[in-house]
């Protein structure tokens, strides 16, 4: 097969593997998720897991830590939710003050 | 009152959607620069549909990696997708036939996030959150990718426009109302810490699925009822 079929076969892989992860957490037996515990852990990994993301998209270039507008635009973000700003202002705001910082070139 | 819910749910649907569909015009113009057509590039949005798996698929693809090494990076990139299915279990069930087929594919970082942003006791609203970012997310993304792939490097860099810390910012601000007990706090405190600790070390995808570790951790114990978030 040519490098380009190739290509084509890993690109279908990728789909099928990154569909059946999805689909496996929505098929977890109902009995498993009746324990206590399992139910607990469930609950706590969306907000681990989001976290996490959050930290990364704020500091991580590649596999370095970075300070720069990022973290600006987020500390920022945590004042106005903390002021209980509605959503897109906080999502504009972060957007505005990174723009901004690497405008005047910073970041 | 349940209609205003409603009506918030629905804009942070969109909101998140183009913040997340914009970024599809650099995986477009990165796709097209490590060498896939634009046909190929197409697919991978369709099928993977998963941001940080594609990233990571195109990512050794123009390093001048395989294409086993491809698939395998990006299928643990996006392992975490497993884990939002079982944290949607309680919004999303009862799901069979072509609607849990959808509900899969759509499964990802901002429709898990947008739906339990939404209150616990608004089912409803935390369906209408699943549903309209995931679909939402699905189609921007989609449309821009086509776009980034037609224009190439063409375009200016997302970043240039802050839409990273937008993502970002997005993404706290819907994990925020999770947030009100201690427990909660601290887990999103340790995962934080335990993933920055990580990134220089470990292999990309690796320090945000560590976090499900801490959660296993908090979990694990007897907390009571009102500190588990809902």
């Amino acid at each position: 097969m040519s490098a380009y079929a190739w290509m084509w076969v890993a690109i279908v892989a990728a789909g099928v593997l990154s569909w059946a992860t999805k689909h496996a957490g929505h098929s977890v037996p109902e009995s498993w998720l009746e324990n206590p515990r399992v139910h607990r852990i469930a609950a706590f990994v969306t907000v681990a897991l989001l976290s996490a993301l959050v930290a990364v998209q704020t500091f991580a270039s590649g596999r370095s830590l970075v300070v720069d507008a990022r973290v600006a635009a987020l500390a920022v973000a945590a004042v106005l939710l903390w002021r209980r700003a509605p959503f897109i202002v906080v999502v504009v705001a972060a957007a505005g003050v990174a723009a901004g910082l690497r405008a005047l070139g910073w970041g | 009152m349940a209609r205003l819910t409603l009506d918030r749910t629905r804009q942070q649907a969109l909101s998140v959607s183009v913040a997340t569909g914009a970024y599809g015009i650099s995986f477009g113009a990165l796709s097209v620069a490590a060498g896939l057509d634009v046909w190929q590039t197409c697919a991978l949005s369709l099928l993977v549909f998963s941001g940080g798996s594609q990233f990571a698929f195109v990512g050794v693809i123009g390093a001048g990696g395989g294409a086993g090494a491809a698939v395998a990076t990006s299928a643990f990139l996006g392992l975490r997708n497993g884990f939002y299915g079982v944290g949607l279990a309680p919004v999303l069930r009862p799901m069979r036939g072509w609607r849990k087929a959808w509900a899969a594919q759509v499964t990802i970082d901002e429709s898990t996030a947008v739906a339990l942003a939404q209150p616990a006791e608004d089912l409803p609203a935390r369906r209408a959150g699943f549903w309209w970012t995931g679909v939402g997310v699905f189609v921007a993304w989609n449309a821009i990718t086509l776009l980034g792939a037609l224009l190439g490097s063409r375009i200016g860099d997302p970043a240039d426009w802050g839409l990273d810390a937008a993502a970002a910012a997005a993404f706290l601000a819907l994990v925020w109302p999770r947030l009100a007990h201690r427990r909660a706090r601290a887990v999103a405190a340790a995962s934080s810490l335990l993933a920055l600790a990580l990134t220089p070390v470990a292999p990309p995808g690796v320090p945000v699925l560590a976090a499900a570790l801490v959660a296993i951790a908090a979990g694990w114990g007897h907390p009571r009822p009102e500190e588990v978030p809902e």
